[in-house]
């Protein structure tokens, strides 16, 4: 399953050149004489044990990634940015395992741009999405971590002059049984550099695995606990400046002029002010006197080139384009049978409508960026980043030098949940760029929270249409569903991109994709264009994050409509599969057993359950939520979710993933929308742009199969089940149907 | 010029006085554990100890904190009660990417240095941190490892 997201990034990667300075810094800076050695550059090894038409690449460039010091820690650059799902520690697990070294001897960081970290779609691109990183570099990382071993034996024969074959590792070190010598790595690292990797180097059995599937911790805990973590926002360049800036309050005016420039010039601090594309900066010896001055720029917005956002322009706007489509005839996603054939001989149809809104990342670290130009014509850019090669590509654009110049930095992520992706204006490097060519100083750049929710890439609004006919029994014989809209896809990469015929699958993935067997079955997308003032990201699950509550909430809907129990009607349409079966199995038992109630908690609360399945990102999910109504607003008591990735690297970390991404999930659900009042963003901040916090935070409880199926993502999967979960809960409880998102703004009654 | 006593130690700060006790840190003293994350009191990433109370730094004035004694998270292993608060945080594993956990850690510290054993309520009533990881359930847990250390 390499899904529409990442054929999208695969297609757009720029174009593999040779790197000058980007690539190995961090070991050029380290000395040569570390090295395990040069890169192996154009070999393409094929390892045994890898899956089917999975390229590796890049797996023999073992020294691109491998640095194994003579202290004996182990550097390994990570082609995935860690921002709190855990990739740093996962992936030195897996090397770990091949390798024969302690993971605890790892030091991990992120890799620059370049040709050799591209791990994903057969060693074609790199991106840090998807819930692809483990999956997408299993094979990848498993094969270098031995063609290393298998260098660090080679080394030890020739030293020992003993025949390779009589050698073998225990963790950390090449020993020879018969005699009981032992070399540690960090003293062979050097001779190993000089050998050629292997190009089918044994890979460890996975039933004497002792690193992979076990829980063991991420390395960065500590230093996460004592506020040792550099993020972007917290690098520090010798003599730079700080800039603060605020962006035209309707996306795509221009600022014609800042006219009290000179009294802002003589405020404390304030070096300069600058007129930016849709923004004023202000550049100052410190960030919060440059945020000061620029909040009193007095400055005349004008259409100087490019649309403006309507003036009149809201949320309800988008809503009623998208509605005003329905009953086009769209593009096909999916069709079985002839559905409209099968809907005019129904004995009874059952329609519904749901829409989701504009949603913001509202990640904890707002978005920084810090640039430098160098004596020697490069140029150092510091920024939050989900993919450094397309932000080395735009950081390229912006300042107007080759990308080979550029080296990108990619700290951990104060959160990230598709927020840092190459996103035009919704990325702060390219005014870092500016300010500092304009200042001819190193300068970092930080949005407040402010214009941060006004110009994030938000999960589009959505909306959604369905149709179900049944026959006298009551069984579906038709299906068909449409999504509208503009997804992320089509508006980073182009409508060019989206196949034929055109389907936006970050509009369409949960509405396509479903396990469930229908005997007609008809699924479009009808393209509807959001303003080009609007930005569209990647929101944690994408189309999973709002098609799955549509999808299974209108399941349910068939389900009440025809008197059956929603459990029960899942399980028969996923019949033919016993991986899905297995997962409702493993849900209803994780929660005690399947009872949808309405019943009386031991609290004196009214309460019941809803169910919901999602198949995102290679995954499958079954999740159950119970839930209480009280003062009109739903309160969620427990989840219950059970996940099914195929196969399990760390399953500790599973379980904090999937805890947190019922937690988005919830939040969402229940809280989160992006307003607009004049073409103008009215939610600036959390006062106002209300996530989950605390007192809303349900039990979450999580089971992990492992079934063996080809392993699927991790870090989404557990979001998009809970909102339609707790949706069916309420309709339990209430008998009210929640078709919009998010379910905060309808107020229940009591149960 | 103001003098202030952070973390032991006193600095002397030439700034305008009504600037959040956060700038002067994280840009005058160069203490960037404390995170800057809403700048309007609600997030909780900014927080930090004055006088031993948990305060939310984006909103509070450096000329209100002369004075005081201030903690940050970089002081919090020798802060008796901190200590053990991390060594809690790292036991459940609490953080994912980290960014609010400085003041999560710093509001569990105060709470817990008066509230060793806290009920849901008073966890409720002192950690509104806002954490866009979801950690809540994770922090609950940590907070009780660490009470019963106490």
């Amino acid at each position: 399953m390499e899904g529409p997201l990442a054929a999208a990034f695969s297609a757009a990667m720029p174009a593999g050149r040779p790197v000058n300075v980007s690539r190995r810094g961090m070991f050029a800076a380290a000395g040569a004489g570390l090295f395990l050695g040069l890169a192996i550059p154009g070999r393409a090894p094929r390892a045994q044990g890898a899956p089917p038409g999975a390229a590796l690449r890049h797996a023999g460039k073992v020294t691109a990634y491998l640095r194994i010091a003579p202290d004996g820690k182990i550097h390994l650059q990570n082609p995935f940015v860690e921002g709190g799902q855990g990739i740093d520690s996962a992936v030195a697990q897996i090397v770990a395992e091949e390798l024969d070294a302690p993971p605890a001897d790892f030091i991990v960081t992120c890799a620059p741009p370049g040709e050799d970290f591209r791990v994903m779609q057969g060693g074609n691109a790199r991106f840090t999405g998807g819930s692809f990183s483990v999956r997408s570099s299993f094979a990848h990382f498993r094969t270098l971590g031995a063609a290393a071993r298998a260098m660090l034996i080679e080394a030890a024969a020739e030293r020992l002059a003993l025949p390779a074959a009589s050698l073998s590792t225990e963790p950390g070190r090449v020993i020879h049984t018969e005699s009981g010598r032992a070399i540690p790595y960090g003293e062979l690292a050097m001779a190993a550099a000089a050998l050629t990797p292997p190009d089918n180097p044994p890979l460890r059995d996975p039933t004497t695995y002792r690193f992979i599937g076990r829980p063991l911790p991420r390395f960065d805990v500590r230093a996460k606990s004592t506020g040792k973590i550099t993020y972007a926002i917290d690098v520090k360049v010798d003599g730079m400046l700080l800039a603060a800036v605020v962006h035209a309050p309707r996306a795509g005016a221009q600022p014609a002029a800042v006219t009290n420039e000179a009294a802002l010039r003589a405020m404390p601090g304030v070096h300069s002010v600058h007129r930016l594309p849709g923004a004023v900066a202000v550049v100052a010896d410190t960030w919060w006197r440059a945020k000061t001055a620029v909040a009193q720029a007095q400055i005349a917005w004008q259409a100087l080139q490019g649309p403006v956002m309507d003036a009149d322009f809201t949320a309800e706007t988008m809503l009623g384009r998208l509605k005003a489509a329905a009953g086009t005839h769209g593009n096909t996603a999916e069709e079985a049978g002839d559905a409209a054939v099968a809907l005019t001989t129904a004995a009874r149809v059952i329609e519904a409508e749901y829409d989701a809104p504009y949603l913001a990342h509202a990640q904890m670290e707002p978005p920084s960026a810090t640039a430098r130009f160098n004596a020697d014509g490069t140029l150092d850019v510091w920024v939050p980043n989900q993919a450094p090669d397309f932000f080395q590509a735009s950081a390229a654009r912006a300042a107007g030098i080759e990308a080979a110049k550029i080296r990108i930095h990619s700290p951990p992520l104060g959160g990230f949940f598709g927020r840092h992706f190459a996103y035009g204006a919704a990325n702060a490097h390219p005014q870092a760029i500016l300010l500092a060519k304009a200042t001819s100083r190193p300068v970092k750049v930080i949005w407040s929270r402010e214009e941060e929710f006004a110009r994030d890439a938000y999960r589009p609004l959505s909306y959604a249409t369905f149709r179900a006919g049944l026959d006298a029994s009551g069984d579906i014989v038709a299906f068909q569903a449409a999504g509208y809209g503009e997804g992320p896809i089509t508006r980073h990469f182009g409508a060019a991109r989206l196949g034929n015929p055109p389907i936006d699958g970050s509009i369409m993935e949960g509405l396509t994709g479903k396990p469930y067997r229908f005997a007609t079955k008809r699924v479009e997308f009808i393209p509807v264009p959001h303003p080009p003032g609007v930005n569209l990201g990647f929101w944690r699950s994408v189309g999973h994050s709002m098609n799955d509550f549509f999808f299974e909430s209108f399941l349910d809907e068939v389900a009440a409509a025809t008197g059956r129990d929603p459990y029960e009607m899942r399980l028969a349409l996923v019949a033919h599969s016993e991986r899905h079966k297995a997962l409702l199995n493993a849900v209803a038992g994780l929660s005690g057993g399947w009872r949808r109630g309405p019943y009386d908690a031991p609290d004196g609360t009214r309460r019941a359950r809803g169910v919901a399945m999602a198949s995102p990102f290679g995954s499958e999910v079954a999740t159950i939520a119970e839930v209480s109504v009280s003062d009109g607003e739903v309160m969620v008591h427990d989840l219950w979710v059970a996940i099914d990735p195929g196969r399990v690297v760390n399953p500790r970390t599973i379980e904090e993933q999937v805890q947190s991404a019922a937690a988005i999930g919830l939040s969402s659900a229940l809280f989160e929308e992006i307003g607009f009042e004049r073409g103008e963003v009215t939610t600036r901040n959390f006062d106002t742009y209300r996530v989950l916090r605390r007192d809303r935070m349900p039990r979450v409880r999580v089971a992990i199969i492992e079934s063996g199926a080809p392993m699927g993502g991790v870090g989404e999967p557990g979001t998009p089940g809970v909102p339609p979960a707790v949706a069916n809960a309420v309709f339990a409880l209430t008998g009210q149907r929640l078709r919009s998102m998010p379910f905060g703004r309808t107020r229940l009654s009591g149960a | 010029m103001l003098e202030l006593n952070v973390n032991g130690t006193v600095h002397r700060v030439e700034v305008e006085p009504d600037t959040p006790l956060l700038w002067v840190l994280r840009e005058q003293l160069g203490l960037t554990g404390t995170k800057y994350g809403c700048g309007v009191a609600q997030c909780g990433a900014c927080t930090v100890l004055v006088d031993g109370q948990a305060t939310r730094s984006c909103s509070f004035p450096v000329e209100a904190a002369v004075g005081q004694p201030i903690t940050t998270i970089e002081a919090i292993e020798t802060h008796p009660v901190g200590a053990k608060v991390v060594e809690a945080w790292v036991t459940a594993q609490a953080p994912q990417c980290g960014y609010c956990q400085s003041g999560q850690v710093m509001a569990a510290t105060a709470l817990l240095a008066t509230t060793p054993k806290p009920t849901p309520e008073d966890v409720q009533a002192a950690m509104t941190n806002i954490c866009r990881c979801g950690t809540y359930n994770a922090v609950a847990h940590a907070i009780t490892l660490a009470g019963e250390q106490l």
